[in-house]
């Protein structure tokens, strides 16, 4: 009975994070939309009186070197990942779908042939990897384009594990009861995939997209902080935190940055962990 | 005959595996805008036969299949090629740098180990709530900081910058095992183990660890892929002289030779460790059963 009580107590505690995990998320991305309203500045704006500036009334984050405003630049980078990292998630979701559902449905060569790629992308560490291609398109390119170029390359390059799990799936669906009865009332081909099979893969599908955007938002920080990432002046997570190279110990506005993204990739964690969940349960 | 069929399925899935992806490594380098172009071919004051010469000069500027060709036919001799951008054999910059990489593997993979089954243990044990809150507290936490910004972290307030690895392993490792664990303890065997008074670390070492060993290998396998993955961030934010940083510098001066070589060996050590592990686990399974 104390067992029960507890577990209900726990469930109860972990939806009401879960919910605030969402409205953070929500107000965050309002924010986010409206930041030069709220910064009163373009993140490209330069305050030339003001380089350096410490947390104040006008600057509350303070300004980087440049003197341009850390606020306006952190609301437009934390714009940037919650739109684009979504983005590249559903494209690489869509594309393990695509690739997993058929390796899976369709079984013998096209199974084996996805594996061995999934196997080739999987052998190499995801930063090594990203590190590889991303050097080897155009560095010189306009800060638009090498936003785009990033986020695309995460989206391509983010397939293989989504895919290995679907297929898996997949698999373990291709002579279920359901699928074998739907076959013998006459469905088949795509039809079959998009009424039948498709719905029952669904909570998979969702549980790899909420879990391929954290991922994505890491590896563009990690690929900001290494110099292959967001190109000046368009601001990124993950060329605000190069600033902690410089300028940690005068100005801990540079932290808010990373605060902000530790809350961010908190709350991605609880809405994944409550999807996973979902999906247990289903399969349960 | 069956192990020595299996054996031999394994080595040729790994060279296969390894061949298609230092080719596709090749192939993208090869066609990546501004390969091939030579400063010295944009001096005005070069007359034709010289800028030939030049061209002549660069051996990967020839037809692309015959140069992947000869190239993988060298490598099984032992010749790895030459770096154009450090101008040296690419066998002697890996010699080298192999002994940072390892280093700082080797104290990811135990730092993160230990870590991971320091608060993974005891939560199988006695699964108090206070230690499992803690463990998923602490490895949540690093889990949503980058890598290479923890580095930076630490490296601007002079800190042990090798203990990154052990933190950046130490996350990823503890979510599987913390897993594993739980599910092994929820067993019915270990529930009747314990209703018979049997002591909790006599529990964990003959009825929850045999279960879990054969997934706890495997894992340990995947997570030479993330030690490796941790060791280029710090390796580059910290330049650490290291095989990530040189990979990080072969990237960015589209190193052929030198890219292809570390894509192909990359992939063959971690495909190895993952063999390995895999064949570890299966002969822990049949132990087990």
């Amino acid at each position: 009975m104390r067992q029960v009580r507890s577990q209900k107590s726990e469930d109860r505690s972990q939806n009401s994070a879960r919910t605030f995990a969402w409205i953070f998320l929500a107000l965050l991305f309002l924010a986010a939309l409206f930041w030069d309203r709220i910064a009163g500045a373009s993140y490209a704006h330069q305050f030339r009186d003001f380089p350096g500036a410490h947390i104040s009334w006008r600057f509350p984050l303070g300004t980087d070197a440049l003197g341009r405003d850390r606020l306006a630049r952190l609301l437009a980078a934390t714009r940037i990942s919650l739109l684009l990292a979504p983005a590249a998630a559903v494209f690489s979701t869509a594309l393990a779908a695509l690739i997993g559902g058929v390796a899976g449905y369709r079984g013998g060569l096209f199974d084996r042939i996805a594996a061995r790629a999934i196997d080739l992308m999987l052998s190499l560490p995801w930063i090594f990897l990203l590190i590889a291609v991303r050097a080897l398109l155009p560095l010189n390119v306009s800060p638009a384009a090498s936003l785009m170029v990033t986020f695309a390359l995460l989206g391509v390059l983010g397939w293989a594990a989504p895919a290995r799990v679907i297929c898996a799936g997949v698999r373990d669906m291709r002579n279920s009861d359901f699928l074998l009865q739907a076959r013998a009332c006459g469905c088949h081909g795509f039809r079959l995939l998009l009424r039948q099979l498709a719905p029952n893969v669904k909570p998979v599908l969702l549980a790899q997209f909420w879990t391929s955007i954290p991922l994505f938002i890491l590896s563009e920080a990690n690929l900001g902080l290494l110099g292959l990432g967001v190109s000046d002046p368009l601001p990124s997570w993950g060329n605000l935190l190069r600033e902690l190279e410089t300028d940690l110990a005068f100005n801990p506005g540079i932290v808010a940055c990373l605060a902000l993204m530790l809350a961010v990739m908190g709350c991605f964690r609880l809405i994944t962990s409550e999807e996973t969940g979902v999906r247990r349960q289903k399969s349960e | 005959m069956r192990v020595f069929r299996s054996l031999a399925s394994l080595l040729l899935s790994l060279a296969v595996t390894v061949l298609i992806g230092g080719f596709l490594a090749a192939a993208l380098v090869r066609l990546s805008p501004g390969f091939g172009v030579d400063q010295h071919s944009l001096d005005p004051t070069r007359d034709v036969a010289a800028l030939r010469a030049l061209q002549a000069a660069r051996p990967e500027q020839e037809n692309f299949l015959a140069y992947s060709a000869r190239h993988t036919a060298a490598m099984f001799r032992g010749d790895l090629g030459l770096s154009r951008n450090w101008n040296r054999p690419v066998a002697g910059l890996l010699r080298e740098r192999w002994p940072v990489t390892a280093q700082l593997m080797g104290i990811g993979l135990l730092g993160g180990w230990a870590l991971a089954l320091v608060f993974a243990l005891p939560g199988a044990i006695y699964p108090t709530r206070i230690w499992n809150a803690l463990g998923a507290g602490i490895g949540g936490l690093l889990l949503c900081v980058p890598s290479a910004a923890l580095a930076l972290l630490i490296f601007v307030w002079a800190g042990p910058v090798r203990a990154v690895m052990a933190l950046a392993v130490f996350p990823r490792v503890f979510q599987y095992l913390r897993n594993l664990l739980s599910h092994a303890a929820a067993q019915p065997h270990v529930m009747a183990a314990r209703a018979r008074g049997i002591g909790p670390w006599r529990i964990l070492l003959w009825h929850i660890l045999p279960v879990a060993a054969p997934q706890m290998l495997a894992l340990a396998g995947v997570s030479v892929s993330m030690a490796f993955g941790a060791a280029v961030a710090v390796e580059v934010v910290c330049d650490f002289p290291g095989i990530g940083q040189l990979a990080w510098k072969a990237a960015l001066a589209r190193d052929l030779p030198l890219l292809v070589t570390l894509t192909m060996l990359v992939a063959l050590a971690t495909q190895m460790a993952n063999a390995l592990a895999d064949a570890l686990s299966n002969r822990a399974e049949e132990v087990r059963t």
